[in-house]
């Protein structure tokens, strides 16, 4: 978890007690609170626009407002840090290029922009910040271009300027990585244009050349009509149709079937006919049917292609919202913000509270308790001093340490994991999307009829057959196949996205619709991923005391119990002093209040030792409350399973998945929550290392399918191993990188969301796949009858690619409706 | 009817000529983004003497 997200949680945990607005969502004020109504508002105005909108009947409005927040993680604020390391020369040498003599620019991606007035503001960037040339924003992937004067104005200025404005920036990663897509975008567009004016060029020509068949045409422009469609037709194979022979061949050599190998068939026997046709100055040419066939298909893989982009563009600016910046301490004391990739061994950090370690070392001085659940999966805090080892990625929870740091980058253990990830991911087998897995058959099947065609006309009729057979492998060219799967991926994707669901490759859905073993990593997605307070025993009227004693420490226990005793009236705690993993001891209302670890308290009555056995016996942490020196209370806590997860993981196994925990936390908690949710003892694993969770993965992949679910980076290999990853809300930037699909709500309900929707887009694709080998199934008969003409294939092909159409967007697959 | 002769081959060329500028519109990148220009027009132009934009 960022500290972003962390400070995010609190606020929320913070804000939560009050019922805010129902407008705004806004604290209601002491003084407006209305005991007993059903909404409250914080101001008239807001009651005002409640009733508007409620009186129109636009309720949704709230309904997509919430699913939006969610999303973007609240209304836009500025965080006001300083960007220092946005001059460092490393992030200088990562980020920053040289545009023309005078600017130079770079890109960020902006937190919080979505809509028109956002892109008028942070344009106006060059009016707000002097020494600004220009500032163009690129909406749909949160980006800002920024150039700028050098010699007037500094990047931390601007990042700062944009700060204010609310829209905190972040350096974007993969500039050249995201150059190469915009090329590959504009080679993408350029095939189309091309192929779709040759098309259009050619059904005007076809047109005439129809007409003539039926009113008749001398045969002088009929010949030049065919030599030009001739011309045109050619082109469009040489040019845009390119790519489906190059894929042909690619797919000849890797020996693995595509649907490309059945289409660059028929564009040859097209082409081929065609050319002898022309030549011979009688029979059908096909460059019409030919030319729009190559217009169609490309169109298809464009829609998907950059469905696909925009979900992994999003995914893409979640994980740049990781740290990438560090404290140095000079040698003189003080500590300024550097890049983390301008840290080398030996340097000294200083990492605060809440703060993320940038590198592997060990702590010079200060005490902390680190939560390292991103990488090791155990959901209770470590206590570090002097001398012991942290790592980068974790968090520091509640003090404040110096780390003289020993690895940095790819040598961190970190970095190290994610040499796993990606050496896991290359050994991936690719998920053969199931028109490819069709196209093998298609290809056999089709040479087959056509060589029966050939054999059944050959005594009657030599040229006849020869006609009929390769007008069978034009006809069946499999248009509206290619276009079955793009189209209803497509459509699923964008609906997906629209419902809080990142789907980066869409044959990821193809595999989630069957059934198979689904591993669950325990913290963060099955569960809440922070302590709360299971179970309060004893004298209840101790919460307040206890959590006035609290409100004093960061520490996730004392946030715990904080948020425990609610928006209670807390008393004021005086000389409140603490002694790290231990507990803590102050003056509240006169009387002396401890609240700690069952050693901190030397009280031990006969309750409170059967409550400890009770507490570590369902796996929760005993905290004991004690008043004037005498245990009152005691709270057991742990990390909460969340609310949905037992319903989630019901529906799941009843769908036909078998669910099991994966979990790097202690054997004992992992079966606690297991048993909690029905689980068998044998499906709940704990203490899983990354290598461990790895060799689960690959033993489950022996009997099928296997989806991880996970959000650390210890589950990052899992999820770049295992047929589909799935990462949840807050995950870790490694486990982002490698997962397939990204759940932006968190909870496991979208989990089912996401197997049901996958369910039912594979049905679109099978509805898709059998209207076009149903019109294939009667174009072949045609052929075999010898009826076939250019004129009933132009009519048959747009009809079933517009069939195909119609079904994809009219089906629902992810909520409801569009 | 042998006009077509001419007029056929200048109907492509025209096609050709609008293909060459789409070509050339799309290498200079003017399709990458297609959302945020729709919405750059919203807001109303600031009042030209202040300062045009570049």
């Amino acid at each position: 978890m960022t500290p972003a997200t962390a400070e995010r949680e609190t606020a929320r945990a913070a804000s939560a007690p009050t019922p805010p607005c129902a407008h705004c969502n806004l604290p209601v004020p002491a003084g407006l609170f209305e005991p007993g109504a059903d909404r409250q508002f914080c101001c008239e105005a807001c009651r005002t626009v409640y009733a508007v909108i409620h009186g129109c009947g636009l309720e949704r409005y709230y309904a997509l407002r919430d699913s939006l927040a969610e999303g973007s993680g609240g209304p836009a604020r500025s965080t006001g840090a300083h960007y220092e390391e946005f001059d460092d020369d490393a992030f200088t040498r990562a980020f920053v290029r040289q545009r023309d003599a005078r600017l130079l620019s770079a890109e960020l991606f902006l937190e919080g922009v979505h809509c028109a007035a956002c892109v008028w503001l942070v344009e106006r960037l060059p009016r707000l910040v002097p020494g600004v040339a220009e500032a163009r924003l690129d909406l749909g992937r949160s980006l800002v271009r920024v150039s700028w004067e050098p010699s007037r104005v500094r990047l931390s200025e601007i990042a700062r300027a944009l700060d204010r404005l609310g829209y905190a920036p972040h350096p974007a990663r993969d500039a050249r990585a995201r150059e190469a897509a915009r090329r590959e975008d504009r080679r993408f567009l350029v095939r189309i244009a091309v192929a779709g004016a040759i098309a259009g060029n050619c059904m005007l020509l076809a047109l005439a050349l129809y007409s003539g068949m039926v009113s008749g045409i001398e045969a002088e422009f009929r010949q030049f009509f065919r030599w030009i469609s001739l011309g045109l037709g050619l082109l469009s194979l040489a040019w845009p149709g390119r790519v489906f022979f190059r894929g042909a061949i690619a797919s000849l050599v890797a020996r693995a079937p595509r649907l490309d190998l059945p289409i660059a068939i028929g564009l040859a026997a097209a082409g081929i006919v065609g050319v002898v046709n022309v030549l011979r100055g009688e029979g059908d040419v096909y460059f019409d049917a030919l030319t729009v066939l190559v217009f169609l298909l490309l169109s298809g893989r464009w829609l998907q292609h950059r469905q696909q982009r925009s979900a992994a563009d999003a995914v893409e600016l979640l994980y740049s919202l990781a740290p990438a910046w560090a404290r140095l301490v000079t040698p003189d004391g003080t500590s300024r913000r550097v890049g983390a990739a301008s840290l080398r061994p030996g340097d000294t950090v200083e990492v605060r509270a809440e703060e993320t370690f940038p590198a592997d070392g060990v702590v010079e001085s200060g005490r902390t308790e680190i939560d390292a659940s991103v990488l090791t999966g155990e959901s209770r805090p470590v206590a570090v001093g002097p001398g012991d080892p942290v790592h980068a990625a974790t968090t520091s929870l509640s003090g404040r340490v110096l780390v003289r740091v020993q690895a940095i980058g790819a040598e961190t253990r970190v970095g190290r994991l994610m040499a796993g990830v990606e050496d896991a991911a290359r050994r991936r087998a690719p998920i053969v999307a199931l028109t490819d897995r069709i196209a093998g058959w298609f290809v056999l099947v089709v040479t087959t009829l056509a060589a029966i065609t050939f054999a059944l006309w050959v005594r009657h009729d030599p040229a006849k057959a020869m006609e009929s057979a390769l007008a069978l492998l034009i006809v069946t060219c499999p248009c509206a196949l290619g276009l079955a799967t793009p189209l209803a991926i497509t459509a699923a994707v964008g609906r997906a996205s629209r419902r809080g669901i990142l789907v980066k490759g869409g044959a990821a859905l193809e595999h989630l619709a069957r059934p198979g073993v689904m591993l669950l990593d325990k913290t963060g997605t099955v569960t809440q991923g922070r302590l709360a307070v299971v179970r309060w025993e004893g004298d209840a009227d101790a919460i307040p005391l206890a959590a006035a004693l609290e409100s004093h420490s960061s520490h996730p226990v004392a946030r715990a119990i904080v948020a425990h005793a609610g928006d209670a009236d807390t008393p004021s705690a005086s000389g409140v002093s603490q002694s790290l993993g231990a507990g803590v001891r102050g003056t509240v209302n006169g009387r002396l209040v401890e609240v700690g670890s069952v050693s901190f308290v030397a009280d031990r009555p006969a309750w409170l030792v059967e409550a400890i056995a009770r507490a570590v016996a369902d796996a929760l942490s005993p905290v004991v409350v004690a008043v004037d020196g005498r245990a009152v209370a005691l709270a057991a806590l742990g990390d909460p399973v969340r609310d949905d997860a037992r319903a989630s993981i019901d529906t799941l196994r009843a769908d036909g998945w078998r669910v099991r925990l994966l979990s790097g936390d202690h054997p004992e908690v992992v079966r606690a929550v297991g048993r909690s949710l029905g689980l068998d003892e044998r499906d709940c694993v704990g203490a899983a290392t990354p290598e461990h969770k790895l060799r689960v993965v690959e033993h489950e992949l022996s009997h099928g399918t296997v989806v991880v679910v996970g959000d650390g980076v210890n589950d990052a290999a899992a999820l770049a191993r295992a047929t589909v990853g799935v990462a949840v809300s807050g995950g870790a930037e490694a486990s982002l990188a490698a997962a397939d699909a990204y759940l932006r709500t968190p909870g496991l309900a979208p989990i089912v969301e996401l197997c049901r929707g996958s369910r039912r887009t594979v049905g679109v694709i099978r509805r898709n796949l059998g209207a076009s080998l149903a019109y294939n199934a009667v174009a072949v008969a045609l052929c075999m009858a010898g009826l076939i003409s250019s004129l009933l294939a132009a009519v048959l092909m747009p009809l079933s690619s517009l069939t195909v159409v119609f079904l994809s967007y009219r089906s629902r697959t992810f909520g409801g409706g569009t | 009817m042998s006009v077509i002769y001419l007029v056929l081959p200048l109907a492509i060329v025209l096609a050709a000529l609008g293909v060459w500028a789409f070509i050339r519109a799309a290498r200079q990148g003017q399709f990458d983004d297609l959302e945020t220009p729709a919405a750059r027009m919203l807001p109303d132009d600031d009042p030209p003497e202040q300062a045009p934009r570049s």
